[in-house]
């Protein structure tokens, strides 16, 4: 009954086996993963690894964004002359072109109630909010002359992740997976890790934009499921997945047979992919061939530290399992009232476990070949926010100025970028604007940043936009 | 580092609160240039030569290798164009570069000696000019700057030809189709544009799909849901002629037709239910604008009609409240509410949002790079740019009442009691004594910034988040309407804490008085809104903005269109929206009508006639069938611009009913299917897989239209995306089941389905939907619970509605997922994955109980269970999620 639409099975057993520039029966094996992972022939599958521009100075990427903006003047940039200023306005020659959100531009000087001191063979300062980053300095590049042009979160986060302000552009992370392809059989090769508040801007930071969409970054989750779906539905054991999923390739081989359909085998090895995923993600969440001290030194298993060490670990995990980019998110730090008490909270948060992964990386010769960046979409104003009298001031948003650092994969160890006024309010040596430091990450990664380029509705974008400079005093 | 010295001042008189001191001039001075101590010195400008200048001999040279490849005849970026004296006098889009004998003042001079403030060097790249070049630049002007006529014209008219002569710009004119050797295969005039090609590759076209084939995809083509077992059996046993053609008039008078086609339109009209940016707050009534859409198909309503109502409905006169609905189309834009941020800042940004859709969605230009410079591929001009978005430039959102049908009388039955009682209320609370100082202050903080945080945080607060709210409060109370009177007492009770004391506060009561003011406004019986445009009353002067800022106003402009398309019918002063929406959907402009059919197209092959869809400029695609394109662009035209006999002729020709497996003949001939020498086989969007999956499971509901709906989703889902909500309450009884058009989209947090499965994300206006393959997608249809949920329906359809034994079984749910009867291949795999998963469960009995929890009478649990993973596998299937 059957017979007119199965004419021809046969022919195009022979016709699939034969095709080897389209996609044949070897290229599906490829596809399910039967080869090698270092395979070189892109074939159909838009993850396979690819080669950068030039030999890279590092494989694989951690950037950590503190979503929010944390303070710069209470962090990683001293500036004892605040002091002088205490409580006084800027005149206006200095500030009528400075880009504020809340305040306005007479709002008064606030020092910072830090102490920093000079830390590592470097000596480079850090204050007491950070001490165990500032035990890193020895492999810290600290930029302290940051500059972006938003001055609002969204677009901020936007600019760092995707190079300009506004919505829909492929995030940076989705740029090197796009141009590294994954190294990783079962895990995607750019996965985003967060803690606390969602970050600013949200998906569209992690977000492929025009890219196609295997390259968006793979949100892991702190509720629920690591990634979504990730677990098998209620009452679905591995066994049972494994023969629905082995009906569904021999019907969809089947379908494949008859039309010739490249997509269908490319759904197949989706699939494959997805089984190996649900089977690979437990084991990169189980920390039991961790040490105790390695969980200890992260602060896993005690607060406030447990959720954003989680990840931070995650993140060195996932590195050694070869994925290309990790995104890490913390927030958030938008302290435009008790700055502080909500830095400090947030610092005592974070420090720890950054620092840790940090050095964890180092130990383990991980460092040299992976970029750690700590970012932020801008800084704070040294000018208080202070919007009730009965409240603790904050500080407002500042795009002009701000402090930024990396470490590994490539970049100048005990370095300090730039230099800013006796306030912290414009840089007076280096400038550093975020194209920059994405051209710099992008030739840490191998990439020229200019010829890394997509082509969409007739023309071809990068990350950096029309901008961008790689930064040879950042790089070792 | 500055040496402390400088900072060092003796504080002086105290200014404002008395805790703010300003230090003497001089010092802030040293302070400033210290600051900028990177910046260069001074400017210093080489003096002009002492000689005579010539132009021929010592100008025009140094010009043409140095500007003229920016500001020539090929390209006149920032408007400036040095090639011609008349042009190179009137200067550019920042006004004139040369002041004829005062060379220091010139900014041409001042631009190539770097010496302008804040500007880069020009030429940007090359080598910059020598100081001996810069003198005779000074001295020629010096001198008079006389330039001798003529020079450089031939250029600049081969350039605009060139312009005039791109393909897509050339009137559309009803071709012949051509004549094929093979009289016996075309069904209308679209196949003898496509034989006539094939014939000239010498390709044979594909065969007609199976009937099964042929009702499935015209089923999901046209209405977006599937066919069900008994359709299919009808249609393919009707041996008449007619059968096809009456499937196709059926499929295209189902309401479900206006669903399918609305969203069509949906992703190019940037449709969401949220603002998007932080807080990405909800549109309650953003759907009205999407019912609209769905009732103007569902009407066919003509395309001209449907522009102008979009983009104009609110200037027409007598205009209905359906009309400003779909003036809804331009309040699709993003909002950013975040605080702080510079409520003109982002006015404009959706000016500039509003102005590239309607060059994306109408002309198939990629507009928006001329908001910066002049258009780099396309003849655009910033200042045509400019002209466009001058339409849209003093549009004004408003909020407006749109009740529904019904609603009216007892809402207006229940309005006095509702006002009285919300007048005792605010009397309790002495809100009309408080209130009108509080204005005061409120204005006077508006105009003296920077004296008092707390009332400079209210007025920002007004404007950022009460629609119009600036105008509102600047507008004398007696002459306020009471909506937006009521908006801002709402306001007020709001936000009185930040100017008082935490103590007073609590004493006056306001957190309570601003609850029970909500309360009582839920207590009204609805009375629709709609989110629609009005004319700002203020005619807003617009500009050519330098660079795309909106701090950079540049030369005026009027609105206007590019100068290469057909010009208005000339008509009495300033043109409107109307004018501009009658001349889009015009016959005579050239675009329109090419790029919609082009879509059309698109939808029904996968792949546009021309295949960039957005972009028919001349960095565009040429189209594979320009005759064809043409011929349906006349066609459209001249049926009154009905879409529904647009969509028939496409879908009745034989091009469209041909199979579309592969073939061997034509993997290297022709691998992206241009040809058209078979159907292409397509991945359905995220909707459609949504709706297939409930229809086959019988779990939809398919009622038209209406509010947004929230499927389940997993805990946290939200979060991942925005920033601090978790606030989706799921949709409870058949709302559930709608279908996938309804489903309320965040835009900071896209409901997981749809953005696994390539919905847009829609900031901009999109018009192809990407069909990726990720096993991000694989993960969902197999474990999100809503998937399982249709599985184990299914699989009770299974068990109860049909008889017979397991194949039996089997062959019908086959058959309702995929409209064919299984293969005998096909049918051994089905038996033995339910053998072997029945025989899995044995083992795992708890699995069976979660799986199938139903106790059914003669069912078997076991039975039960296996039916649900088997019917999940069949949902899984690639044939299952691809229209073939």
């Amino acid at each position: 009954m059957n017979g007119p639409e199965y004419e021809g099975v046969l022919a195009r057993r022979r016709f699939l086996s034969r095709c080897s520039g389209g996609l044949g029966v070897a290229a599906l094996a490829h596809l399910l993963g039967l080869e090698g992972r270092t395979a070189e022939a892109p074939g159909p599958n838009p993850l396979a690894v690819r080669q950068p521009h030039f030999a890279p100075l590092a494989t694989n990427a951690i950037l950590i964004y503190q979503s929010g903006a944390p303070s710069q003047l209470d962090l990683f940039d001293p500036k004892p002359g605040l002091a002088k200023w205490e409580g006084r306005s800027l005149p206006a020659s200095l500030t009528k072109d400075l880009k504020l959100a809340f305040i306005k531009p007479n709002a008064t000087i606030m020092p910072s109630n830090r102490a920093f001191r000079p830390r590592g063979e470097c000596g480079m300062e850090f204050s007491d909010w950070v001490p165990h980053i500032g035990g890193c300095a020895d492999d810290i590049c600290m930029i302290r002359t940051m500059h972006t042009e938003a001055f609002n979160h969204d677009p901020g986060a936007l600019l760092l992740s995707t190079g300009v302000t506004q919505f829909g552009r492929p995030s940076v992370g989705s740029w090197v997976a796009y141009g590294l392809g994954s190294e990783s059989r079962d895990l995607p090769g750019f996965v985003v890790l967060g803690s606390g508040k969602g970050p600013n801007a949200g998906s569209n930071i992690w977000s492929n934009g025009f890219l196609p969409s295997v390259y968006q970054g793979t949100r892991f989750r702190s509720v629920g499921d690591p990634i979504l779906y990730v677990s098998n539905a209620e009452g679905i054991t591995n066994e049972l997945q494994r023969a629905r999923l082995d009906t569904i390739r021999d019907l969809n081989q089947q379908r494949l047979e008859r039309t010739g359909d490249a997509e269908i085998a490319a759904r197949i090895a989706s699939y494959e992919l997805a089984f190996r995923m649900q089977i690979a993600v437990p084991r990169l969440l189980d920390f039991g061939s961790e040490p105790q001290r390695v969980l200890d030194s992260y602060g896993i298993g005690r607060e406030p530290t447990h959720a954003y060490a989680t990840n931070c670990l995650l993140a060195r995990r996932m590195v050694e399992q070869g994925v290309r980019f990790v995104m890490l998110t913390h927030g958030d730090w938008d302290d435009h009232k008790e700055l502080e008490k909500g830095h400090a909270r947030n610092c005592e948060i974070v420090d720890r476990p950054t620092a840790a992964l940090v050095q964890d990386l180092k130990q383990r010769g991980l460092l040299e070949s992976t970029l750690v960046i700590w970012a932020s979409e801008f800084g704070r104003t040294p000018m208080a926010q202070m919007d009730r009298q009965d409240e603790a001031p904050g500080r407002d948003h500042h795009p002009d100025c701000f402090s930024m650092w990396l470490a590994g994969g490539g970049t100048a160890a005990g370095r300090v970028v730039g230099a800013t006024d006796e306030i912290g309010l414009k840089p007076v040596e280096d400038s550093v604007h975020v194209h920059d430091l994405q051209a710099t990450l992008l030739h840490c990664l191998g990439f020229d940043h200019e010829r890394l380029t997509y082509r969409h509705q007739g023309r071809d974008f990068r990350l950096t936009d029309v901008g961008g400079r790689v930064m040879g005093k950042l790089l070792a | 580092m500055i040496p402390s010295a400088n900072i060092e001042g003796a504080p002086c008189s105290p200014a404002g609160n008395g805790r703010r001191l300003r230090l003497p001039a001089a010092i802030l001075f040293a302070l400033s240039v210290a600051a900028a101590s990177a910046a260069a010195e001074g400017p210093v400008l080489p003096p002009p030569v002492t000689w005579a200048v010539d132009f021929d001999a010592d100008i025009g040279p140094l010009l043409k290798a140095h500007c003229h490849a920016c500001h020539g005849p090929a390209q006149q970026m920032q408007g400036l164009r040095l090639d011609r004296a008349a042009d190179a006098l009137k200067g550019g889009y920042a006004g004139p570069v040369l002041v004829p004998g005062d060379s220091a003042r010139s900014k041409l001079v001042l631009m190539v000696a770097g010496a302008a403030e804040g500007k880069q060097r020009m030429p940007p790249a090359g080598e910059p000019l020598g100081p001996d070049e810069i003198g005779l630049l000074r001295a020629w002007i010096d001198q008079g700057a006389r330039w001798p006529d003529g020079q450089g014209a031939a250029g600049a008219e081969e350039a605009a030809a060139a312009v005039r002569s791109h393909w897509a710009f050339q009137p559309v004119e009803r071709p012949e189709p051509p004549n094929v050797s093979d009289s016996a295969w075309p069904r209308n005039e679209i196949d003898r544009f496509v034989l006539a090609r094939l014939e000239g590759e010498q390709v044979e076209p594909s065969a007609e799909a199976p009937a099964a084939t042929l009702i499935r995809r015209l089923s999901l083509d046209l209405t977006g849901l599937p066919p069900t077992p008994r359709e299919v059996a009808a249609f393919a046993s009707d041996p008449s002629p007619a059968s096809y053609e009456d499937l196709v008039d059926r499929l295209l008078d189902s309401p479900h037709y206006a669903e399918k086609w609305a969203r069509f339109w949906l992703d190019l009209a940037r449709y969401a239910d949220s603002d998007g940016f932080r807080g990405d707050n909800f549109r309650p009534h953003a759907w009205r604008y999407r019912h609209w859409v769905i009732e103007a198909f569902d009407r066919d309503m003509p395309f001209d009609r449907f522009t102008l109502e979009q983009i104009a409905g609110d200037l027409l006169p007598g205009g209905t409240v359906e009309q400003r609905v779909a003036t809804g189309f331009h309040r699709n834009t993003p909002t950013n509410t975040e605080g702080g941020s510079d409520p003109e800042e982002w006015r404009f940004e959706q000016v500039v949002n509003r102005t590239n859709t309607v060059g994306t969605v109408w002309l198939g230009l990629t507009v928006g790079c001329a908001q910066c410079h002049d258009h780099k591929y396309d003849p655009l001009t910033q200042e045509e740019y400019y002209r466009l978005f001058a339409f849209f430039n003093d549009l004004e959102e408003v909020d407006i009442d749109a009740p529904l049908p019904g609603e009216r009388g007892a809402y207006l039955a229940a309005l006095p009691g509702y006002q009285s009682e919300r007048r005792r209320l605010l009397q309790e609370h002495d809100v009309f004594e408080r209130k009108p100082p509080w204005e005061k202050r409120v204005l006077w903080a508006a105009a003296n910034p920077g004296e008092s945080p707390e009332w400079d945080v209210t007025f920002d607060e007004l404007r950022t988040y009460v629609n119009l709210g600036e105008r509102i409060i600047r507008t004398p109370r007696d002459r306020r309407s009471a909506r937006h009177e009521k908006a801002l007492t709402d306001f007020f009770v709001r936000e009185y804490k930040r100017v008082l004391s935490k103590a007073e506060y609590e004493r006056l009561g306001y957190a309570e008085l601003s609850e029970r003011l909500a309360e009582l406004d839920r207590s009204l019986p609805a009375f629709g809104e709609a989110q629609a445009v009005h004319l700002e009353e203020r005619q807003r002067q617009t500009h050519v903005y330098l660079g795309g800022s909106y701090k950079a106003p540049g030369i005026a402009v009027e609105p206007g269109w590019p100068s290469w398309l057909p010009p208005a019918t000339p008509g009495a002063g300033r043109l409107t929206r109307v004018d501009l929406a009658r001349w889009l959907a015009a016959r005579e402009n050239p675009l329109a009508a090419r790029v919609i059919v082009n879509r059309i197209w698109q939808e029904f092959f996968g792949r546009g006639l021309v295949g960039s869809s957005e972009n028919f400029g001349s960095q565009g695609d040429r189209p594979s069938h320009p005759g064809l394109l043409d011929w349906l662009a006349a066609e459209f035209a001249g049926n009154g611009w009905s879409w529904k006999r647009l969509i028939k002729t496409v879908v009745m020709s034989a091009a469209y009913r041909q199979s579309s497996e592969v073939r061997e003949d034509l993997e290297s001939l022709d691998p992206a299917n241009e040809l058209i020498a078979r159907q292409s086989r397509l991945r359905l969007p995220a909707e459609l897989i949504r709706d297939s999956t409930l229809a086959v499971s019988g779990l939809l509901d398919t009622r038209i239209g209406g509010r947004s709906v929230r499927p389940p989703q997993p805990m946290g889902a939200l979060r991942m995306g925005s920033a601090d909500q978790d606030d989706w309450q799921v949709s409870q009884g058949p709302d559930r089941y709608r279908r996938g058009m309804y489903i309320q989209y965040q835009r900071m947090s896209p409901y997981p389905l749809l953005s696994t499965f390539d919905m847009p994300d829609t900031y901009e206006s999109a018009c192809r939907r990407g069909r990726t393959n990720t096993p991000l997608q694989a993960l969902n249809l197999l474990n999100d619970p809503v998937f399982v949920e249709a599985a184990q329906a299914l699989a009770v359809r299974a068990v109860t509605e049909f008889q017979g034994d397991l194949a039996a079984r089997l062959r019908h749910v086959f058959r309702l997922c995929l409209a064919r009867d299984p293969g005998p291949s096909e049918m051994d795999s089905l038996q033995s994955s339910w053998h072997r998963q029945r025989k899995i469960l044995e083992r795992a009995p708890e699995s069976a109980e979660k799986l199938f929890a139903l106790e059914l009478p003669g069912v078997q649990r076991l039975n039960g269970a296996a039916w649900v993973t088997l019917s999940s596998a069949l949902l899984n299937l690639d044939e299952f999620l691809t229209r073939e």
